[in-house]
């Protein structure tokens, strides 16, 4: 194996900070095993992937690694209980999030017992293949226990030729000291897991090559891990890092290692890289070892305000103030609960938030180590910002243009590439929130980015509709040119054959044959006029005389005026055609008829002599109709 | 029990813009004691009596604007602003001139544009070029440096020059030089020694020649030098400090050297030397302290290094081929003018982006 002490080229990544490490309040004690809770909340989602349906019953008794739910789909893990006990009802419980957002959770009324189930390990592993194992991994729910808690089946699966792997446990955040108790209390139980990684991750018969990565202000985790390395592991290497936050960042760590920068929006698997927290890797070998699931993490305790601070074996579950309670919390005025560290964490307002897979740390200061932020004042363009920055970003314009909602400037400055390690603001000389900012910016770019995909759907939804309704119109207007045509085509037929007709002189019938049609029709129309006066007709748009529903409704209209008008003298039914209301309107349209009638023989008579009653047309009926 | 709410980080180095400023004007102090110890009391009384004026002017500003006028007085912005224009006059220039020059700076230059951190130009300077053109002959009478032979004039000789133009006995700045310098310095006109070796070259003097003047010793202009040592030490304290980065004062101060020795190769009898270009003029004090001023500078360390070697480069042409003497003030506002175009192309190239842009 290479020691620590073997020169190997180490990188740097551009700016980081030193903030005060003040590891050493809570690093001196050993990990304690605390007094269990009266009750835990365990959230039935698990950071990605859908919640998987319960599969225990409310009042049953459940043990210790005892599954609660199955495997959700899209990577959602199982939850285990990580004591015996009663399953209680699932409650809307505060989640552990910055918004605090209620989220269903399972009570569960731990009995004191701690009773287990039979903790079956796997007898020898390394003759599995990687996708048991990882399956098995699935079903303890191991998630990662560094940053995100991506379940760490799904991060095994889509990592394809891993030459690289990376156990972080660089810890690089100040007061916390989870991993770093960790490292010094469990080196081999960590060591046999990164193996284990090994073995899954091997391909075509090839490992890859392992780094654990440590801040060199952790020299006795670095000797427990030397310890523990011993001669047996040349695949394993154990490399001390410079302590500079955040060099923990999955980032900026495989740029110290590597020289290597992880591509915008792409994955260290892009450069045949995998990283696991040291936390994840000890988790791994008690599942495959032992076949315990996660149901407890290492919790660090820290703070002025705790009175007992340390590290604690904490089932996930937990609600905080159990953890205020243990570490023997004296809160003053304005007390804040930080979940994490104090450059990256949250605070929570409701102690009855639960520990989830994903909590490394309750820091409770008080304000002399970490006071309050002072008021904001305007930036006086240092640069101090851009000096520590890991991403090299350009902090100070990001912050103007975040104040200015400029989003296409945001883009081209790449707000996305922050990663919120909170290096900028801390430097500010203007004490200028920057990342609440760049969270805030970032929001509403997300917010706008959705607006415009549901602008931009509305906007063919609305496109499509014209679209029909051109084409709809188009076929209306075709309709009544081809029924023009057909009504021209039959007066031209019906005035040949009226030339055809004997009694009409053979002079006058070529004179007028021609001025037939236009007669007809300014007849019909004069008629439908009457018609429609006599009906009480609401419309006289013409293309709703020619569309048979209007024709149908406007009927119905006229029917039913008529029926109510004259309900004695009703002696036709309704039952004839609906698209002649004439004959529904007896009297009226009769008497309208017989107008339009004798107007339209005046008007026709000196030419059409063959017309009779029968061809005068229907006044609010298709007029094609002879 | 509810817990109290903050943003992340909760962690906060702790420095603020009061404390740089702070940082700045303690970092100024080897240079004004060694301009007190060369040029008389005359700086005092610059100083007091700039800070007075831009701190009444800095509230006066915030009341007007209705913002609040207790932090834009403790942020000492104004004090650095004051304090730089303030060691930047002749220390026995007119009370007056001081005044309007720092009433300019805060209420022109700065507040016009939108108080601390808006400014386009770095208000002292700006507050300079406007004193230098409108009242030329008092922004060039230098005292002669303290000299053996010379006696500069007493604390309240200084000060009544300094409020009335007059010494006690009656004498003007003019004519009391005159008598002062009735012995051994009586051929020197010239108020500085860049101003001196300006004129003597013109009049067709070699520049060997000019330097046996008794205003030159060691490395460069007598006093001047020291003063030049004195903002130098005080600008690695800044940088020791982390309230500047190396970028500005090396470029600035290594383009000046580069003009300096090409002009020493091709020209040696004409063009001075590296030594007397940083050492006798305002040099050092626009490297560590007038061009590394944020708020006027590019921001990238690119962006920085571009600019001050701008300054360099306009501060050595216009001193050679220009009509002053001394030319940082003029060369800084040129530079801030070109500060957004430098800022636009030389952003960093962000993590995971690769290949330059």
């Amino acid at each position: 194996m290479s020691k620590d002490n073997s020169p190997v080229k180490l990188w740097r990544f551009h700016g980081g900070v030193q903030p005060p490490e003040r590891k050493a309040l809570a690093n001196t004690t050993p990990i304690r095993t605390l007094p269990l809770p009266k009750v835990l909340y365990i959230p039935l989602r698990q950071h990605i992937g859908m919640s998987g349906s319960l599969c225990v019953q409310q009042g049953e008794r459940v043990l210790r690694g005892q599954a609660l739910t199955e495997p959700g789909v899209y990577g959602g893990l199982p939850i285990h209980a990580p004591t015996s006990g009663l399953v209680g009802e699932v409650v809307e419980h505060p989640s552990n999030h910055p918004s605090q957002i209620p989220e269903p959770a399972l009570t569960l009324i731990p009995d004191g017992e701690h009773q287990a189930i039979e903790f079956q390990g796997l007898a020898n592993p390394t003759a599995l293949s990687s996708l048991e194992l990882i399956q098995h991994l699935h079903h303890a729910g191991i998630a990662g226990l560094g940053g995100a808690g991506f379940p760490t089946a799904q991060k095994l699966t889509l990592a394809r030729t891993i030459e690289l792997l990376i156990i972080n446990g660089v810890e690089c955040e100040p007061y916390i000291v989870s991993d770093d108790r960790l490292m010094r209390e469990h080196a081999a139980t960590i060591i046999r897991g990164v193996v284990l990684l090994q073995h899954i991750l091997q391909h075509q018969q090839q490992a890859p090559e392992a780094v654990i990565a440590v801040e060199d202000n952790k020299p006795e985790a670095v000797a427990a891990l030397t310890a523990a390395l011993g001669n047996e592991h040349p695949n394993i290497r154990l490399q001390v890092i410079p302590t500079l936050y955040p060099s923990g960042g999955e980032k900026q760590l495989i740029q110290v290692l590597t020289g290597k920068q992880v591509p915008a929006r792409g994955y260290p698997a892009d450069l045949g890289i995998l990283m696991q927290n040291v936390g994840t890797a000890f988790a791994i070998a008690t599942a495959i070892d032992q076949g315990q699931p996660l149901m407890e993490r290492v919790v660090t305790l820290t703070g002025e305000a705790f009175q007992q601070p340390g590290t604690a074996w904490v089932l996930l579950g937990t609600p905080i103030q159990h953890l205020l309670e243990c570490g023997a919390l004296e809160p003053s005025a304005q007390q804040r609960i930080i979940v994490g560290g104090p450059m990256m964490g949250y605070t929570v307002a409701d102690p009855r938030t639960p520990i989830i897979k994903t909590t490394n740390c309750i820091l409770a200061p008080n304000t002399v180590e970490l006071p309050a932020a002072g008021a904001e004042s305007p930036c006086i363009r240092c640069g101090m910002c851009e000096q520590v920055c890991p991403a090299s970003l350009l902090p100070q314009q990001l912050l103007w243009l975040a104040k200015a909602k400029d989003h296409p400037g945001l883009a081209k400055h790449n707000l996305a590439d922050c990663i919120e390690c909170g290096a900028c603001a801390y430097v500010c000389p203007s004490e200028i929130p920057l990342v609440h900012y760049y969270r805030k910016a970032k929001a509403e770019v997300r917010e706008e980015k959705i607006e415009q995909q549901q602008s931009e759907i509305a906007r063919l939804r609305f496109e499509a509709r014209q679209e029909r309704l051109e084409r709809e119109k188009q076929e209306r207007l075709e309709r009544h040119k081809q029924a023009a045509k057909a009504r021209e085509k039959a007066l031209a037929e019906r005035a040949k054959q009226a030339a055809a007709t004997p009694d009409s002189t053979p002079t006058a019938a070529t004179g007028k044959t021609s001025a037939d049609p236009i007669q007809a029709a300014i007849a019909r129309a004069k008629a439908k006029r009457a018609a429609q006066q006599a009906q009480a007709e609401p419309s006289t748009n013409e293309a709703a005389e020619l569309d048979p529903q209007k024709a149908r409704v406007a009927a119905a209209i006229a029917r039913a005026k008529a029926k109510r008008a004259e309900q004695q003298q009703q002696a036709e039914p309704s039952n004839a055609s609906a698209a002649e209301p004439v004959e529904l309107d007896p009297q009226k349209a009769r008497v309208a008829a017989a107008v339009a009638r004798a107007k339209a023989k005046r008007a026709a008579m000196a030419a059409e002599s063959a017309t009779t009653d029968d061809n005068n047309p229907k006044p609010a009926g298709d007029p094609n109709k002879p | 029990m509810s817990f109290y709410i903050a943003s992340s980080p909760h962690s906060h180095f702790n420095r603020t813009t009061q404390n740089i400023m702070q940082l700045v004007l303690f970092a100024m102090v080897p240079g004004v004691i060694a301009q007190l110890y060369f040029f008389g009391w005359g700086v005092l009384f610059q100083l007091t009596l700039a800070i007075s004026v831009a701190l009444l002017a800095e509230a006066a500003v915030m009341l007007l604007r209705d913002r609040p006028i207790k932090p834009a007085l403790n942020d000492y912005s104004a004090v650095v602003t004051a304090a730089l224009l303030a060691v930047s006059i002749p220390p026995l220039a007119p009370w007056w001139l001081i005044v309007v020059g720092t009433l300019f700076a805060i209420l022109v230059v700065k507040h016009v544009f939108g108080g601390i951190g808006q400014n386009i130009f770095n208000p002292a300077m700006a507050a300079y070029v406007m004193l230098l053109i409108s009242f030329p002959v008092q922004m060039t009478s230098w005292m002669p440096p303290a000299l053996p032979g010379y006696t500069a004039p007493n604390f309240i000789d200084s000060l009544w020059l300094f409020l009335t133009t007059f010494t006690t006995d009656g004498y003007s700045l003019e004519q009391a030089r005159l008598v002062e310098l009735s012995g051994s310095l009586d051929a020197m006109v010239m108020a500085t020694p860049l101003d001196y070796i300006k004129t003597e070259l013109g009049q067709g003097y070699t520049l060997q020649e000019t330097l046996q003047s008794d205003l030159f010793s060691i490395f460069a202009g007598a006093g001047w030098q020291w003063v030049n040592f004195a903002y130098l030490a005080g600008g690695l304290i800044l940088l020791q400090q982390r309230v500047i980065t190396w970028h500005i004062p090396t470029a600035l101060l290594g383009t000046i050297g580069l003009g300096a020795i090409i002009g020493t190769i091709v020209a040696p009898d004409t063009l001075p030397g590296f030594n007397i270009h940083v050492l006798s003029g305002g040099a050092m004090l626009a490297a560590f302290f007038i061009a590394t001023d944020p708020v006027s500078a590019a921001t990238s360390n690119k962006g920085k290094i571009i600019y001050a070697a701008l300054i360099g480069a306009l501060i050595y042409i216009i001193r050679t081929w220009g009509g002053y003497p001394d030319a940082v003030a003029f060369a800084v506002l040129l530079a801030n003018l070109c500060v957004p175009v430098i800022d636009q192309y030389t952003r960093p190239r962000v993590y995971g982006h690769g290949g330059a842009r």
